[in-house]
């Protein structure tokens, strides 16, 4: 929906984890460049993000990629109406590279600022691919570094209705991965390996249930499960199926995440379930989603892949949002790591 | 001209803006506060006492201490320096964190030792040396004016405090530290050195944006500016995974 009469085009930057991104976005649902430069290949021989090589490649890649969003955008950096930043949660040192760069910006250039939240970003992906999506709506934010089931009560505010007692979705993912030998990062190999092959029910991994609250998640059990049953396994001396002990992990972290966004929909009455995050484009929980999503007769939405992954896109198009609420952020912002959804 | 100077490599923030006769203006905070919440505030406030807030054009180049030091202090003064490089359209000047300490001492006698605490019981130091002339060029010798030059006698690095004293003894000159690791390390030093130590009085002691600036002019003069695309930190240091993992293909090798 758009807001204000006259076009608002925002300038937002991402670095709170490994991708250096910058986006332009008009009215926060029209993404007119969107630029990533990830750094996967460099983390993979550690097997996971190492901080530290992180923020040196941020400072690195900053100035080319915001200098791409914007000659792609077509728009001169002196029109702009804001410069937005990600400024939490995730990586503080990534963090600040990217608050400190959108910060000097906006005091150059005499811009609005405006921080965002991280996972804010992740729910508003999906106003760039459903421009007809309005709030309020539930959603499922699942990614490397979140697990959290919200309801998206109207631009920029949140309940939370659960959220990841442990391990992340994505990182429980990483490690099973790591644990068969499929390497970093684990998300997209395991959903690869299964897409062709292994069988979802060959075995079966506990569902934990978390006491008391019915929408919270737990995944470091399955995720010790499935060490249990490879350490058995080799101590039996027997060869472990890969594709069905992977096929069958996805199913069981995939059945969780369903059974309560679905669970949770039809509870409050939401006629709507949105999904955001990395873990979001994983092929076997789109199609499980699809499917109950179906049954319950809720319609899903998700955001295209490459908008699942960290972008600045979606920053974009969540900093509109408070743009036009009026909120702006001071020269002292900080990087903020373990910042809490609908924190301002 | 005027020069826009970014220092945040140790625990002191400053930022300052030079002119080619004077200082317009310079804040230096020694707080615990973050760097993140503090140098870009200080930069509003100097570019508005200074009057060209409303005519940022005016500032030339922007000046960063550049390496070494914490590496985070470091990523938020480059951040910086990168953002209003680009907004600005203005070239960056890279200066050895090192080489701005030792110019605060313009013209002081002897040696001089800029040293900053880096852990693990070593320090980021480098030795230099004001004289007339000398037969090293640019960057390793900064003519400052006709008869006045700042020779690099130890280029900068992290070195173990031992290491350094050792190193200082070999000359029989007197030597001015400046910089944060001068009052940890204040007895080793006077026992290695005895009366040929000296330290820099409070009101130079520490890293300074306007003397970063001050040689950014100098670098500029010569030549020596890069932009927010190219710059780059000096961090003397690999991160700690990579050192770790290096350790462990050499203890390979060896076996």
């Amino acid at each position: 929906m758009r807001m204000s009469d006259k076009d608002v085009t925002i300038l937002a930057i991402e670095s709170s984890c490994d991708e250096t991104a910058a986006a332009v976005i008009r009215n926060g649902r029209e993404c007119l460049s969107s630029v990533i430069s990830t750094q996967i290949a460099l983390h993979t021989e550690f097997g996971g993000v190492v901080p530290e090589i992180a923020s040196r490649k941020h400072i690195e890649k900053i100035t080319p990629v915001v200098d791409e969003a914007i000659r792609m955008s077509g728009v001169d950096l002196k029109d702009m109406d804001a410069i937005a930043v990600t400024y939490g949660p995730g990586l503080v040192g990534s963090l600040l590279v990217g608050v400190a760069f959108a910060k000097s910006m906006a005091f150059a250039l005499d811009k609005p600022l405006i921080g965002v939240h991280h996972i804010e970003g992740h729910i508003a992906a999906n106003f760039l691919t459903h421009p007809e999506l309005e709030p309020p709506f539930a959603c499922l934010v699942v990614s490397g570094g979140h697990t959290h089931l919200v309801v998206v009560k109207d631009y920029g505010e949140y309940e939370i209705l659960g959220r990841t007692r442990d391990d992340a979705a994505g990182e429980a993912f990483d490690k099973v991965a790591r644990a068969i030998g499929l390497g970093y990062p684990g998300g997209p190999k395991i959903d690869k390996l299964c897409k062709t092959q292994g069988n979802p029910h060959a075995i079966a991994f506990p569902q934990a249930k978390v006491n008391g609250s019915e929408y919270d998640f737990s995944f470091s059990g399955i995720k010790s499960a499935v060490l249990n049953y490879i350490n058995q396994a080799q101590m039996k001396g027997e060869e472990i199926d890969r594709a069905d002990l992977a096929a069958s992990f996805q199913h069981a972290v995939v059945s969780a995440l369903v059974n309560r966004a679905v669970g949770a929909s039809k509870e409050y009455g939401f006629k709507t379930l949105a999904m955001a995050g990395g873990v979001a484009s994983n092929s076997y929980l789109r199609k499980m989603m699809d499917e109950e999503c179906e049954k319950a007769g809720i319609k899903l939405y998700y955001p295209e892949p490459i908008l699942c992954t960290d972008n600045a896109a979606m920053i974009g198009a969540a900093a509109y949002y408070e743009y036009i609420k009026g909120v702006r952020h001071g020269y002292d912002l900080n990087a903020s790591p373990n910042l809490k959804l609908g924190e301002r | 001209m005027i020069v826009l100077g970014i220092e945040s490599a140790g625990l002191v923030a400053s930022a300052a803006l030079v002119g080619d006769e004077s200082i317009l203006a310079e804040y230096s905070l020694n707080s615990k506060n973050t760097h993140s919440q503090t140098l870009l505030p200080m930069i509003d406030e100097i570019c508005r006492a200074a009057g060209i807030k409303e005519n940022m054009d005016s500032i030339d180049a922007i000046a960063l201490a550049a390496g070494p030091g914490s590496f985070t202090g470091l990523r938020i003064g480059a951040a910086t320096a990168k953002g209003l490089s680009f907004a600005l359209k203005k070239p960056v000047i890279s200066i050895p964190t090192l080489d701005a300490m030792a110019y605060r001492l313009y013209g002081v006698a002897g040696l001089v030792c800029p040293i900053m605490d880096a852990r693990r019981s070593q320090v980021y130091t480098g030795v230099y040396e004001f004289k007339v002339e000398s037969d090293k060029t640019f960057p390793e010798a900064v003519n400052i004016e006709p008869n006045m030059v700042m020779e690099t006698v130890m280029s900068q690095r992290p070195v173990a405090v031992a290491e350094l004293i050792e190193t200082l003894r070999a000359y029989d000159k007197s030597v001015t530290f400046i910089g944060d690791a001068c009052h940890l390390y204040r007895d080793a030093i006077v026992e290695g050195l005895g009366e040929r130590a000296h330290f820099a009085p409070c009101f130079m002691s520490r890293q300074s944006a306007a003397a970063v600036a001050g040689l950014g002019m100098i670098y500029m003069a010569n030549g020596a500016v890069g932009d927010a695309f190219t710059s780059d930190l000096e961090y003397l240091r690999p991160s700690q995974a990579e050192r770790v993992r290096d350790e462990k293909l050499a203890d390979k090798k060896n076996d």
